[in-house]
């Protein structure tokens, strides 16, 4: 994706900028960094290696240069021993003719040569007996060019001194291979280190430059846009599915802030047309004080009524940003079904219909006490308002909680016409209510509610066929039974810290039933 | 009873201490926490009626001084948040009750003089409660009228011996799903009544006067008409 070029220069990086300072920026990312410090470690390992090399290898030479000094002398010494020292020389006489690398010397009390192969001596050399690293010269060579050798040096019976050495060019020969090897190594790791960096930064760089340019173009207003996944699942890939499903997340969000809104303007407009219309006619009509009164009261439930409705769809748009994580706890699920059952049963009895309860005890859940009984009691109340069976039905709802697997399954059912399949979607959105039921008082938002409490709670609601009827399933995933503690199972105490997701009743008494939502 | 109401909103203060004062209360106003701190630090309130967001000191904070200096005049805490959490907060900053708005004046009236009835209540409560000839046992579990024993389900008798506690103040349908039920969310159906309804066909079918009475745009009331 490229940047857009008429992007505003305000805000982040604009894109000829990004040109201008490639290389700072090259220099500032991570990749350049981790391969610099690679450099530096490699760098150093190959020179202590090589040195280890280089080390050994010279001990070696110098112990078998040595080794072969030490025959020689036995050699010699063997020869001086069955001839004297006139044998001696004429031995290291025919030895120095033969070419190699062998050194001798055989020179009188003086220092004067007799014998050898060696023509200059650092002064002094002769005077040190036993085993010393000298610069020398060849007879045969010139005196230029001198050279090293590792030599011995014994005094003879007589004050004769003799030299037997070896030269050590060889070594010189292989230190200086060493040498190079090191320097070239070292260039080498450094080029293709910043050969690999430049890629490897690059590479990054501009995947990450890509993510920057469709994050502004999405800031700039194009919502639809996504990062580009590259399919080899790395983490950038991983960064990128994971920024796409947030803004996915987003999107739904402000289509949800949307719809609310959308909502709003347009059914809570109807109510207070009508409390302003009922105001309006009392000011023109209303005779006497008695009159007013009661066109007042009628105002207040209407306003109680939009507050209700106001509070719910507030209720619903935080339900879905998912902010009540803090007050879940881990709850007696039995205990709130059989609670709420409880508290309804009256209701269903005034309203013709006998409220059967099928809860297993014991089922725990990890949740908010007060939204799930919220949701709950939203569900019964439509199941007893929409609930009332056709003739000769079974006038029974029915609520049920069991656990199935890792799923605690919270069910409420009716007998009543129940709501067609495909409208089984639909009704779970705010404000739908089905034509069937536009008789009956409601806003509908409690389907909308409980599914909000649900998916909260990672759960899911269902609606299914209860042949005939409807039947609304609460999934939940089941809690951690060990977790449960022993206060959760018994009711709370007056004023216990339970949190309210719903202001509290604002109404003034209403015998005929207050609609609900 | 004396009250002082906390709130920067200088309408919603008039008409409050205008209300309280007809009711027959005693109302003072405060127009920020840090001049409602010095008036409640004074003394002498039976309730604080505190408006959670104020300038210069915010009403949860206000709270939580006050307690820190061992004051414990009841406290209610009045907010236009009505996030699911926000109840637990103001309960935990010291509020002894929270009522989101917009409220009905009925229901916060209800709630503070059951505020102020608690601070003047012994610390341990009463195992027996008697109106009239109406008599509940807490601790048997029995309740007889005029000697005769009134046979009642579990939270039918959690809901009289509500009601008989605070028998002569108005209990709203909310305070009896809040205190019996142990719900905050508002039910949107007329449950609390039809429970009413069933108690009171108990408690008064066949007696001459009645105990529970409705209050019509309140709630409820125990009290006794005989006298």
């Amino acid at each position: 994706m490229t940047p857009h070029a008429d992007r505003p220069s305000g805000g982040a990086v604009t894109p000829s900028r990004q040109k201008q300072h490639l290389l700072p920026n090259l220099f500032r990312t991570t990749a350049f960094k981790l391969t610099a410090v690679y450099l530096v470690v490699f760098a150093l390992f190959a020179g202590v290696l090589l040195g280890y090399v280089a080390w050994n290898a010279k001990r070696l030479l110098d112990d078998q240069i040595r080794s072969t000094i030490d025959a020689e002398i036995q050699g010699l010494a063997e020869q001086q021993r069955l001839g004297g020292i006139r044998r001696l020389v004429n031995v290291i006489e025919r030895r120095s003719g033969a070419p190699g690398a062998s050194l001798y010397l055989v020179t009188t009390p003086v220092g004067e040569r007799i014998a050898g192969n060696v023509e200059a001596l650092p002064p002094g050399t002769l005077d040190r007996p036993g085993e010393t690293e000298i610069e020398y010269a060849r007879s045969s060579d010139t005196l230029d060019k001198p050279g090293r050798a590792i030599v011995r040096i014994f005094m003879l019976p007589g004050g004769f001194r003799l030299l037997v050495g070896r030269d050590v060019e060889e070594r010189e020969r292989l230190g200086i291979v060493i040498r190079r090897a090191a320097a070239w190594s070292l260039l080498l790791v450094f080029v293709l280190g910043c050969l690999a960096s430049w890629f490897v930064a690059r590479r990054v760089l501009k995947r990450i430059d890509d993510m920057t340019g469709t994050a502004q173009s999405i800031m700039d207003g194009d919502l639809k846009g996504r990062l580009a996944i590259s399919g080899t699942g790395d983490e950038l890939d991983r960064l990128a599915l994971n920024l796409n499903a947030m803004l996915d997340r987003i999107g739904e969000l402000m289509a949800g802030m949307q719809q609310v809104s959308d909502n709003i303007a347009h059914d809570l407009k109807t109510p207070l047309t009508r409390l302003r219309n009922r105001a309006e006619e009392a000011l023109r009509t209303a005779a006497t004080p008695d009159e007013l009164r009661a066109a007042l009261d009628g105002s207040i439930d209407e306003a109680d009524n939009l507050i209700r409705v106001f509070n719910a769809l507030l209720m619903i748009a935080r339900l879905e940003t998912g902010r009540i994580q803090d007050s879940m706890d881990v709850l007696d699920l039995s205990e709130i079904v059989s609670g709420m059952a409880e508290l309804y049963e009256p209701l269903a009895e005034e309203a013709g219909l006998s409220l059967v309860t099928d809860v297993a005890p014991g089922l725990r859940v990890q949740g908010n006490r007060e939204l799930i009984g919220q949701a709950l009691a939203n569900l019964i109340d439509n199941a007893l308002k929409y609930g009332q069976p056709a003739e000769n039905g079974e006038s029974v709802v029915t609520v049920a909680a069991r656990q199935v697997d890792g799923e605690v399954q919270l069910s409420v059912a009716d007998h009543g016409p129940g709501i067609p399949k495909q409208d089984r979607g639909r009704v779970l959105d705010r404000f739908v209510r089905l034509d069937a039921s536009r008789s009956k008082p409601g806003f509908g938002l409690g389907l909308s509610l409980a599914a909000g409490v649900v998916r909260l709670h990672a759960g899911q609601l269902r609606l299914e066929d209860n042949m005939p009827g409807l039947r609304v399933v609460i999934a939940l995933p089941a809690g951690d039974v060990d977790a449960i503690e022993p206060r959760l199972v018994e009711t709370k105490p007056v004023d216990a810290a339970s949190p309210s997701p719903l202001p509290a009743s604002t109404g003034p008494a209403n015998p005929a039933g207050l609609p609900s939502l | 009873m004396r009250l002082l109401i906390v709130e920067d909103d200088a309408e919603a203060a008039a008409y409050l201490t205008k209300a309280f004062r007809e009711a027959g209360h005693v109302a003072d106003h405060a127009g920020d926490g840090l001049e409602g701190y010095a008036m409640a630090e004074g003394g002498g309130y039976d309730v604080l009626v505190v408006d959670r967001m104020l300038p210069r000191l915010d009403g949860l904070s206000l709270i939580r001084s006050l307690r820190e200096q061992k004051d414990a005049t009841p406290a209610l805490i009045l907010s236009a948040l009505a996030q699911v959490d926000d109840r637990v907060k103001g309960l935990r900053a010291g509020g002894d009750d929270y009522l989101p708005k917009p409220y009905a004046f009925s229901e916060l009236l209800a709630r503070v003089e059951v505020l102020a009835r608690r601070r003047g209540a012994p610390a341990s409560e009463p195992t027996t409660y008697r109106v009239g000839d109406l008599d509940l046992d807490r601790l048997a579990h029995r309740v007889t009228r005029g000697g005769t024993e009134i046979l009642l389900q579990p939270r039918e008798f959690r809901l009289l011996e509500y009601l008989m506690k605070h028998a002569g103040q108005v209990v709203t349908r909310t305070m009896l799903l809040e205190n019996v039920w142990d719900y905050h969310f508002d039910p949107q159906t007329n449950v609390i009544d039809v429970h009413v309804s069933r108690l009171r066909a108990k408690v008064d079918k066949g007696f001459e006067h009645p105990m529970i009475h409705t209050i019509r745009g309140a709630g409820y009331m125990v009290r006794d008409t005989a006298r």
